[in-house]
């Protein structure tokens, strides 16, 4: 059967001659993230249609490129990531892996890209490792990581004057780098660290711990958790009071699904950083509306990332003319981009994509428009500033 | 009609100490299909199938043999995974090493742990296990070793004996096939030894087992132990196979994962937790695009499994052919 | 001033005012088990799935039906207690003259099916629901801020539990459905349908589990794996007050509330754990429970 196809596909192109003297290219992209759990919300569905949106707009069949986009859910656990990634490569001729959020997950698939000849164009993981410690050539981290969070929620508000932090922090080692990340930024920005809790992962009941921070008479708590256990965090500090008190909230990991999850009754006033926010210009908007006719949802920030990370890497396909990994990569990193969604950006040595964050703030429901008019913009975080700079371990520029 | 049924599904197999023809059969069949396997289907995903096949097999050892329900086996499980990942990644360890400092660990763990649950019984029994497993769940989360929730990570393959590389799927396969296959198979020889008819003994009537002058409890610690042990092997082979371990592993879902597998295939059978084994990760593997899908099914199938199939795929099997598999 | 071990005295107050709060859930959902586990016999482990039910029934109801908070208080729970006997009738009452273990088993895939279900039609973020008008806001105690809803679960949760208990330790009722675990077959004599009674009994367990997840969703986030943790820690505050002894889990409930939120305080990485360890030491100790008459 496939052989008998492969010859009708050659007969055809002995025929028609040099409309076909350029062969296609088989690409077939993995988009592997969480379905079912607490990232489902974030990355998921959406960012299979993110993929397929990429491949539509970059028009890749009149381009010779011939696209298949598998995917799965990992679960949220390394073991099971791996498996999957590891038989996407072997079996199912898969040339990168997109979005992969948790950061478990995340380091064991790109160690698996990188034995295997793949690529992992990670949107969906916050951790600094992936082009840090546990760098590695085929890794492309695109969306945000923690540093970068970090860097735009803690800088911005203690320059803003509230300079005295209480950390309430998952005791997990994500929530430990987070902290730890926000921590630096803080104090190298003149702040200071009054203290800090580390809550179980996951926990339903904060006010324990919010009480603790009330006491503590910071300024800022800054919310080093994520997904569920940020939502209730920051419900139940509206319930006891504490922003009514003057203290303010930071979350250092949040997605517009999650506010949108708590409304803007809730989180009004709340501070964040993303990387993408629909509603910013006439290209955002157009291509969020695409997105919400498909999924019923505005995009995340995750979302975003995998449309251009796909986009960014089907151009280096077509340019180079085959998926070889290394080839590839070498051109994704040599060429800089200038995308509808992220603007202008390059892909770094390390693997680190330098673009634009943007600090926003919750509106108030008085002046939020609609369900997803949630965010009005404060500031605009350089890249360059907002990514840690490259290690030496981790400079991939002077191999191949 | 129905009594003679009856006594010829519960009479001991044989008190010969030679295996019946028809289980010769099935494993000669199974070693045959295990050994053309890895070019038929993906190496790995047939690894992790061997893998949970001794762990439930082992998991059947106390439960279907000895009558013990305990939810805490991902502690073995888990906690050899650690112990062994750690050994070859930071200590160096050739993976037979690494694996058996993993199996020792776990059968420590298995008689500090056992050596207080077998105190209690039936639900209590299980709860006692259930806390200590949730305990081993924190060491793994608060400890350094373990690297919190991203886990041991890139885990070397390494040479088998110093010698013989692992790097390559198939070589691994065999491997992790002589490993799982002689696990099961000496776990089939305990259920057969005349220490296994004790333990028969001991399910069917506690009380009876006593008067007749058995230590019952230091029979219960040891095949604690054991299932504790051999559950330790399959955890620790398996993070040789993928390279990691991880909380996966030492989480209570766990405990309840090998529970569904040796219920589905059939508790107290000797092919049953290998069937279940291969059912669940299966379906695990290949209904992952379906994403919550995939609990629904299983859901279905604890229910269907309870409600209709109670003896298991292969107790099903057992009762048609008035063998016992 | 005086404090111990580095905590300010107003500060302890208030942490074991917020414990007994969070043991006002566990007294509620631990004395739905106790219920069901003392006249069924059965170990209900989709009760986490069943909260999670409660709560998101009373959004529904607000959101496709416009019903509010208090109506939810009383709908959720007859809904949820509703297909508790759909679920009594069709499978659970198969599953009487076997082991525990089957009965566990059972309600554990009915807990991944309604998780399953839920997750697929709602995702996971959760669902937003807000504090009745009446009750927001709060009191200033002096040692803590007290918002009125946390007030209001405590007097809830209190008089459902000793209702409860009334109902049961006190009542004609009671007393036949406490006869009728001893001996259905005698109490059947007397003219009164057991298996109704018992199916009865199995919807009011899950009812409270409704009842406790309504009273969650305006301070958690209502969604489909709210309740899927809870369920072992509910369970071990069961096993530690000791199966079937209905004060015992209602005690125990507020207890092990209080003790958790001292651990948040002293070691709040290991507030997650203590329940367990406290109950290994129990089983250890007194494997009948506190409260148990006996095991």
């Amino acid at each position: 059967m496939m052989r008998s196809i492969a010859l009708g596909t050659a007969a055809v192109a002995a025929l028609t001659g040099t409309a076909y003297a350029q062969e296609t290219i088989d690409v077939t992209l993995g988009v592997l993230n969480d379905r079912s759990g607490t990232y489902a919300d974030l990355s998921g569905e959406g960012s299979v249609i993110a993929a397929r949106m990429a491949v539509e707009d970059f028009n890749a069949e009149e381009k010779g490129l011939n696209v298949e986009i598998l995917s799965a859910d990992h679960q949220n656990k390394p073991d099971v990531g791996s498996n999957i990634a590891r038989q996407w490569y072997e079996q199912e001729g898969v040339d990168a892996i997109l979005d992969v959020p948790t950061s478990s997950v995340a380091l064991a698939v790109a160690d698996i890209s990188n034995q295997m000849g793949g690529v992992l164009l990670n949107s969906g993981a916050g951790s600094t490792e992936l082009t840090q410690g546990q760098c590695a050539p085929t890794t492309i981290h695109w969306t945000y990581d923690t540093a970068a969070l970090a860097k735009g929620t803690g800088q911005a508000i203690t320059e803003a004057g509230a300079d005295k932090w209480y950390f309430l922090t998952a005791d997990y080692a994500f929530g430990h780098s987070l902290e730890e990340n926000t921590m630096n930024v803080v104090e190298e920005a003149g702040g200071e660290v009054v203290g800090s809790v580390r809550h179980p992962f996951p926990a339903t009941d904060f006010s324990s711990f919010l009480l603790q921070a009330q006491a503590s008479g910071a300024d800022v708590i800054g919310l080093a958790n994520a997904g569920g256990d940020t939502v209730n965090a920051i419900k139940q500090a509206s319930e006891f009071g504490i922003t009514q008190s003057g203290q303010s909230l930071a979350a250092l990991l949040m997605f517009i699904s999650d506010v949108h999850a708590l409304s803007p009754e809730t989180a009004q006033g709340l501070q964040l950083t993303e990387a993408f926010y629909w509603d910013q210009n006439d290209e955002t908007r157009e291509w969020s509306s695409r997105f919400e006719e498909r999924h019923n949802a505005k995009p995340t920030m995750v979302h975003a990332g995998v449309y251009s990370a796909a986009m960014h890497y089907l151009r280096a396909v077509e340019a180079v003319g085959s998926t070889n990994n290394e080839e590839v990569v070498a051109h994704m990193k040599a060429n800089s981009f200038d995308d509808p969604l992220f603007g202008e950006g390059y892909v770094r040595a390390d693997g680190r994509v330098i673009h634009d964050m943007y600090l926003f703030e919750v509106k108030a429901p008085a002046d939020s428009e609609g369900e997803w008019d949630l965010y009005e913009q404060k500031a605009v975080i350089a890249g360059e500033e907002a990514f840690l700079p490259m290690i030496d371990e981790c400079d991939f520029s002077s191999e191949g | 009609m129905a009594m003679a049924d009856n006594t010829s599904d519960l009479a001991p197999i044989s008190q010969s100490v030679g295996m019946p023809m028809l289980h010769k059969v099935i494993f000669v069949a199974l070693l045959a299909v295990l050994t053309v396997l890895p070019f038929l289907v993906y190496p790995v995903f047939a690894m992790k199938v061997m893998c949970f096949a001794l762990f439930a097999a082992a998991f059947n050892l106390l439960l279907g043999f000895g009558g013990l329900l305990s939810f805490g086996h991902a502690a073995y499980f888990g906690g050899a995974s650690y112990v062994a990942a750690h050994a070859a990644k930071v200590w160096g360890f050739t993976p037979e090493l690494a694996v058996l400092t993993g199996t020792a660990a776990a059968a420590v763990l298995g008689l500090l742990i056992g050596a207080l649950a077998i105190r209690r019984q039936g639900i209590y029994f299980a709860m006692v296990t259930l806390a200590f497993a949730q305990m081993v769940y924190f060491f793994a989360l608060q400890a350094e070793f373990t690297g919190g929730e991203d886990g041991i990570q890139s885990v070397p393959r390494g040479d088998l004996f110093g010698l013989i590389s692992l790097q390559d799927n198939i070589a691994l396969y065999f491997f992790v096939l002589a490993v799982t296959f002689g696990g099961i198979l000496f776990l089939y020889r305990i259920v057969h030894s005349p220490f296994g008819q004790v333990l028969k003994a001991i399910r069917e009537n506690e009380p009876r087992a006593v008067s007749l002058g058995y230590q019952v409890n230091r029979y219960k610690l040891l095949v604690f132990v054991l299932s504790a042990t051999f559950a330790g092997l399959a955890g620790a082979t398996k993070s040789q196979v993928f390279q990691l371990a991880s909380l996966t592993d030492v989480h209570w879902s766990m405990s309840g994962e090998v529970v569904l597998m040796t219920l589905l295939g059939g508790m107290g059978t000797i092919f049953g937790p290998l069937v279940g084994a291969a059912v669940i990760v299966t379906m695990q593997n290949y209904l992952a695009t379906l994403g919550a899908w995939v609990t629904i099914i299983q859901g279905v199938i604890f229910v269907l499994g309870v409600l209709l199939f109670r003896e298991g795929i292969v107790g099903v099997l057992a009762r048609w052919l008035k063998r016992p598999l | 001033m005086f404090e111990l071990l580095g905590i300010p005295p107003q500060v302890l107050m208030g942490q074991l005012l917020l414990g007994l709060i969070n043991g006002s859930f566990y007294a509620v959902l631990s004395l739905g088990l106790a219920v069901i586990f003392g006249l069924l016999n059965i170990i209900n482990f989709s009760h986490g799935a069943q909260y999670m039910l409660g709560g998101f029934v009373a959004w529904m109801l607000l959101t496709y039906f416009g019903i509010g908070y208090w109506w939810a208080l009383i709908l959720a729970p007859l809904v949820v207690g509703a297909t508790g006997l759909v679920l009594e009738r069709l499978a659970l009452s198969k599953l009487y003259h076997l082991d525990h273990l089957y009965g566990l088993l059972l309600t554990f895939g009915v807990a991944l099916i309604i998780q399953g279900l839920f997750r697929n039609y709602y995702g996971i973020s959760g669902q937003p629901y807000q504090i009745p008008e009446i009750l927001s806001g709060g009191q200033n105690l002096g040692f803590m801020f007290l918002p009125n809803y946390r007030a209001w679960v405590v007097v809830a949760s209190v008089i459902v539990c000793f209702g409860t208990w009334f109902m049961i330790e006190k009542t004609r009722l009671g007393a036949y459905l406490r006869a009728a675990t001893e001996n259905p077959v005698l109490v059947g004599a007397f003219g009164i349908n057991v298996p109704r009674m018992i199916m009865l009994t199995y919807a009011f367990g899950v009812g409270l589990a409704g009842f406790a997840g309504v009273l969650a969703a305006p301070i958690y986030s209502v969604n489909p794996n709210m309740g899927a943790d809870l369920i072992i820690v509910v369970f071990a505050v069961v096993v530690i007050g000791g199966m079937g002894s209905i004060m015992g889990a209602i005690l125990t409930g507020y207890g092990l509330g209080v003790i958790e939120g001292l651990t948040r305080v002293f070691y709040p990485e290991g507030s997650a754990v203590v329940i367990f360890v406290i109950m290994a030491i129990v089983l250890m100790i007194k494997p009948e429970g506190l409260f148990g008459r006996g095991a």
